[in-house]
């Protein structure tokens, strides 16, 4: 069945049966590669997205429950030639190494900062704590994420 | 004159086009057989040969990883990637810029001594000549093998290597397609396994009719003995076929195995090869004998992405793409595998995730290229489940680590034993020491190796960091190679370091504590190595060591200090910890000397990753089993350090002092965990010699000490 909903922006038409993951649909039919399978299983968060604003795992969520939903991926964040100020904050603190897990904690660090503009490090920590990060980034990660506040609110309301 | 003694990577590979080649858009492209595994290595060799060469970084291409056009440099492993294939790059640039200028030297009709380099232009007098690397280049005969004679630059000139260039693949890394994961050609096919579930298993029955059920959808199913593929133009089609058929094979001669083999103390008594290195048998009996036991149980990689690879098989030829660690020994180790001459594949190398080590990534490549090769023409894209990469990568041995030492009048170590007993660190694929996963399940499976671990010359397996820093008079090492162990075990970050570092640093605090001296006091009594008494005091100064309060309140403060490998980076650890029901790591203070640093913030950012992974290790990890195998297949039966558990870290480096540059990524992991463990023992009054620091095991050390 065709499914109508809206990814970074554009109004997309899918013709796939519903319980299809979103995972599958954002990379292997839209092509969004920034979304990452890592287990699964919700316990890793390499597959975060927002759905509605709302930070959810695309691995298990089965795309028939979300027509009509507005979706942001990290493409819909910014590219690498105009970098939502979070990518820049995570560039500026070298915050990653392999990089694997940071689509997802940018969505997650999207979510927390949209609805609190100067988040504490606890408040950083609990957003971003049903992430992995298996190199060990962590520290860097949070650096960039009260980077990236600062930047926000600099920069004022959008 | 002595003829220079070359890197390994330019004796085996001394043409300079297998490491240079200056490109119509004024780009030059360096290749380096070692890849990107997050370590950030394509920038630091960019760094060097942007400063060899004087050309700007964005000048400088880096092709990592392909055995078409790119030099073999075996594994990406051991910490030693800036040191040979960095030294490799700064020799072969520092040559083609010297026969350079004397080409354009020749043209100009001037000496080669009037000309300078700025932006891989050369000026003569400080005025542009018109010629640069790309106008002398077809004049240069790139297939003449590197002499290494040419000077290289003084440290004192670099600009560009010791600056934190930011990572050049970090961009992708934020903002979309980065990994070999994210290729996804048109019509491509996807790939899942069913895997053996141990080696001499029999698929007696698999009921293909079930699985095609379960799948909903398109499949093929490959089968070639005792290896099985399902295959559809659809992902979730595949992977839902694969995560049925378990259900429905079945198998013969499956091997069980007894869960308390996942413990270390299983170890102990096992069939091994044991062998002495060192100081031979003390003749005169122990006057005041210490000894100590420390273990550490089987660990995972545990990468963020299952391994994955894409193969492709046309015309006779196979291209496949990989994130496994070395390409050219992928390349050899398929072509052995596939009975395909080696000049039949290509390998390259595309990232994935983190691997500390060897995981499923070769494995993968494998199983990919026996799908590709029974469906010519087609793309085929492998990935496994994240249950097949936690039940089949090869994991970290388990450890069991035994000190006796004897001391003398003065309470120091005058006669040292390590006694080690552990799997081997190293099943690699090829050279005996391992094979392809895949292999086993095929018609003529490898015969079985006798294991073996690497040897002393290459910093050893089990021995790594077996022998202490420290003065000893006489040292010696047993290791007990473990001949049978109950999964397959390969290289994890470190090897033994962390184990045995352990071990050497838990005993002496212990023997400062029976000395009544202060463990690092102690420690600089018998510390000569100038470099290691500076980090060591310099650390113990920035974590305010001499305000150390007493033991046992339940805060506690450790120290360690090693080098790795006995002869890469020096690291220096102290760390403080809370431990009530549990223990919690607040903050660690780190400070390592690797001598000439290309890029500080890379440096950094790796001493930072092993201080978390090592923590991770200490209070977190074990593989279990049951009788199947492995039995934690997910992040919720294998949990690693999250968030809301990382202390805050300062990670420090101290002067490179003219220095060559020292293998950096895994020299934090031992300090780490040993200074971690001596803080629990300080915090609590009482040690815990196991790993992981478990509740239990907390309970279980109060009520000894109580």
């Amino acid at each position: 069945m065709a499914i109508a909903f809206a990814v970074n922006g554009v109004a997309r038409h899918i013709d796939v049966p519903e319980t299809v993951s979103l995972l599958e649909v954002l990379r292997n039919h839209l092509g969004l590669m920034g979304t990452r399978y890592g287990c699964g299983l919700e316990q890793c968060g390499c597959c975060m997205v927002l759905v509605d604003d709302q930070p959810i795992h695309a691995c298990t969520r089965e795309v028939g429950s979300l027509a009509g939903c507005r979706i942001t991926t990290v493409e819909g964040l910014g590219s690498p030639a105009k970098l939502h100020p979070l990518q820049q904050a995570f560039l500026d603190e070298q915050a990653g190494q392999c990089g694997y897990c940071l689509s997802g904690l940018l969505i997650s660090a999207k979510a927390l900062l949209d609805r609190t503009p100067d988040p504490t490090r606890a408040e950083i920590v609990a957003a971003l704590d049903k992430h992995l990060c298996r190199c060990g980034a962590h520290q860097r990660i949070l650096r960039a994420v009260e980077r990236a506040a600062a930047l926000l609110r600099e920069a004022g309301p959008a | 004159m002595n003829k220079p003694v070359l890197p390994p990577s330019l004796v085996e590979n001394p043409r300079l086009d297998r490491w240079i080649r200056f490109q119509p858009d004024r780009t030059v492209r360096i290749a380096t057989g070692k890849v990107e595994i997050g370590q950030g290595v394509v920038t630091a060799i960019g760094q060097i040969a942007a400063d060899e060469l004087d050309v700007p970084l964005d000048r400088v291409a880096v092709l990592a990883g392909d055995t078409t056009a790119g030099p073999d440099e075996l594994y990406t492993s051991s910490s030693l990637s800036i040191e040979v294939s960095g030294s490799s790059v700064r020799l072969v640039c520092a040559e083609v810029r010297a026969k350079a200028l004397e080409r354009a030297a020749l043209r100009l009709n001037c000496s080669r001594d009037d000309l300078t380099v700025v932006d891989g232009q050369f000026l003569q007098d400080g005025t542009p000549t018109g010629q640069d690397y790309w106008t002398v280049a077809a004049e240069i005969d790139f297939s003449q093998s590197v002499t290494g004679a040419a000077p290289v630059k003084p440290a004192t000139a670099y600009t560009v290597v010791g600056q934190s260039v930011p990572r050049r693949d970090l961009p992708a890394k934020v903002s979309g397609t980065a990994f070999v994961h994210d290729v996804m050609p048109p019509n491509l096919l996807h790939a899942r396994t069913l895997r053996q579930p141990c080696r001499g298993a029999v698929l007696s029955a698999l009921d293909e009719t079930a699985i095609r059920r379960a799948a909903k959808g398109d499949l093929q199913i490959v089968r070639e003995a005792n290896f099985v593929a399902f295959v559809s133009a659809v992902e979730s089609v595949a992977h839902a076929a694969a995560v049925a058929a378990p259900l429905h094979a079945k198998w013969d001669n499956v091997r069980r195995i007894a869960p308390e083999q996942q413990e270390a103390a299983w170890l102990r008594g096992q069939p091994s090869d044991d062998r002495r290195i060192g100081a031979p048998p003390s003749e005169t009996p122990p006057k005041q004998l210490v000894q100590m036991t420390i273990s550490r149980p089987y660990v995972a990689h545990a990468s963020m992405a299952p391994s994955c690879a894409l193969a492709e098989f046309h015309d006779g030829h196979l291209t496949v793409r990989s994130h496994g660690q070395g390409m050219h020994l992928l390349r050899k180790n398929l072509a052995a595998a596939l009975g395909l001459p080696v000049e039949a594949i290509t390998a390259r190398h595309l990232h994935g995730s983190g691997c500390y080590g060897h995981n499923g990534a070769d494995d993968a490549a494998l199983d990919a290229s026996l799908i590709a090769l029974r469906l010519p023409g087609q793309c085929i894209r492998l990935q496994w489940r994240r249950e097949e990469e936690f039940g089949y990568e090869p994991v970290g041995p388990a450890m069991l680590v035994t000190l006796h030492v004897d001391l003398d009048d003065r309470g120091r170590p005058a006669d040292w034993t390590t006694e080690i007993w552990s799997p081997t660190h190293v099943q690699r694929p090829g050279s005996n020491s391992g094979f392809l996963l895949a292999t086993e399940a095929l018609a003529n499976p490898p015969p079985e190796l006798v294991p073996s671990d690497p040897t002393e010359a290459r910093g050893g397996g089990g021995t790594r960091n077996a022998v202490p820093i420290y003065d000893v008079p006489a040292h010696r090492i047993l290791h007990h190679l473990i001949l049978r162990a109950p999964v397959r075990t390969s290289a994890l970050r470190g090897l033994g370091a962390l184990p045995n570092v352990c071990a050497i640093e838990a005993l002496l605090d212990e023997l400062a504590t029976r000395a009544g001296e202060d463990p690092l006091a102690y420690r600089l009594s018998i510390l000569s190595d100038p470099r290691a008494r500076r980090v060591l005091e310099g650390v113990a100064e920035r974590a305010a060591w001499s305000a150390r309060g007493p033991a046992g309140t339940g805060k506690g403060l450790g120290l360690a200090c090693a080098r790795y490998k006995n002869r890469s980076a020096y690291a220096a650890v102290v760390a403080s910890v809370t431990v009530e029901k549990a223990v919690r790591v607040d903050r660690i203070w780190c400070l390592a000397d690797a001598g000439l640093v290309i890029n500080p913030d890379g440096v950094r950012n790796q001493l930072e990753g092993g201080i978390i992974q090592a923590i991770s290790w200490t209070l977190k990890e074990q593989v279990r089993f049951d009788e199947q195998g492995i039995a934690s297949l997910d992040w919720d039966s294998y949990p690693i350090l999250r968030f809301s558990e990382i202390p805050e870290i300062t990670a420090d480096l101290v002067g490179g002092d003219g220095n060559p540059a020292l293998g950096v990524g895994e020299c934090s992991v031992g300090p780490t965990a040993a200074a971690v463990g001596n803080a629990v023992a300080h915090a609590l009054g009482v040690r815990i010699c196991d790993m992981p620091f478990t509740r239990e095991r907390i309970m279980t050390s109060l009520l000894k000490r109580a």
